[in-house]
């Protein structure tokens, strides 16, 4: 089954205006009322992967959470301009533990975080 | 914990029947999920490493952009970059892991224009700030997409393995236990009937050769 899909970029204008050089579609948006709406309807049409920006993401998370067992669309979290927020690490993170009970990479993680790791 | 059921040797038969079919599900099962798990661990670690790799050069590719947005007015900005010179599409393929579907992204560019040039526009108004990010940026375009690709799969790996090891807890704890004990209780029953049935033939065999005696 082969068909074709499209990129989509889902963030605040700053950030996502260098992806449409690259012949990304773009969805500026300023809140995440309007995030979530633009997530909806990338995902709705054509658009197999969806980068989105972890500021936006953070605040809508139970959106994203409706795509996260389908197998399309992806929506990956990147960092906007003012840098990254760590979410899209912890979502791998997440789920390594969902998958295998414990985080294998713990070792690699920070002082304060193995403490939360210990909890699980 | 025993099921209620009737103590018969056609209850037990069916009892049996199932407990074998409970025990090859739960083999077979317990073997899927070792292999999701060694397909999911090889693939987190990559996904772990392409995330860092893509953060990293994205964020730096962003840094450029913010600062070309500084140095160059708003306009000249949108306007250089309004019409890119090529168009990506992808192309979706379904994968098969262990009955998992998963995507495979295939990236598709397509030339809008015959030139070489990866830049959408002129050189005379732009910074090199600009330039450097929309190099970058292009450059770990596959990457993206590749992460796209790993992060999705194990997402939904992780969904399915979730979902395997609540079966195979399920089969292993509570159904063929309780499978077991149920077979147990039947066929005591079974024998305790036969026993006192052999009683009753030797009682009514002794009472038969008194009366003959």
């Amino acid at each position: 089954m082969i068909r074709m899909y499209k990129i989509g970029v889902i963030g605040d204008r700053d950030t996502i205006l260098a992806f449409k050089a690259l012949g990304i579609d773009t969805f500026p948006v300023e809140d995440f009322e309007q995030a979530r709406k633009a997530l909806k309807e990338a995902a709705q049409k054509k658009y197999a992967v969806i980068f989105l920006t972890e500021q936006m993401a953070e605040k809508i998370q139970d959106t994203i959470d409706l795509y996260v067992d389908k197998m399309l669309p992806s929506i990956i979290l990147i960092p906007n301009n003012r840098g990254s927020l760590g979410i899209g690490m912890k979502n791998v993170k997440s789920s390594v533990e969902k998958a295998i009970g414990v985080d294998i990479f713990l070792n690699e993680r920070e002082g304060e975080e193995i403490e939360t790791g210990k909890n699980h | 914990m025993k099921t209620n059921v009737n103590p018969t040797r056609m209850e037990l038969t069916k009892l049996k029947k199932r407990l074998k079919v409970a025990r090859r599900g739960h083999k077979l099962l317990k073997d899927k999920q070792d292999e999701l798990i060694k397909k999911f661990v090889d693939l987190v670690k990559k996904n772990k490493e392409l995330r860092e790799k893509v953060e990293d050069e994205l964020s730096s590719a962003l840094r450029n952009f913010v600062m070309a947005r500084a140095v160059m007015s708003k306009e000249i900005v949108e306007e250089s970059l309004m019409y890119p010179v090529e168009k990506v599409d992808i192309d979706v393929e379904t994968g098969n892991i262990m009955s998992v579907k998963v995507p495979k992204i295939k990236i598709h560019k397509k030339k809008k224009k015959a030139s070489d040039n990866k830049y959408p526009y002129g050189f005379a108004n732009t910074s090199g700030e600009l330039d450097n990010a929309i190099s970058i940026l292009a450059d770990i375009l596959p990457d993206l997409l590749e992460l796209a690709e790993i992060e999705k799969t194990c997402q939904l790996l992780a969904d399915e393995i979730e979902k395997t090891r609540r079966r195979v807890n399920a089969l292993e704890h509570i159904m063929i236990p309780e499978l077991e004990e149920t077979i147990k209780y039947i066929s005591m029953k079974l024998d305790e009937a036969e026993r006192a049935n052999i009683t009753r033939l030797m009682k009514v065999k002794e009472m038969v050769m008194e009366k003959s005696v």
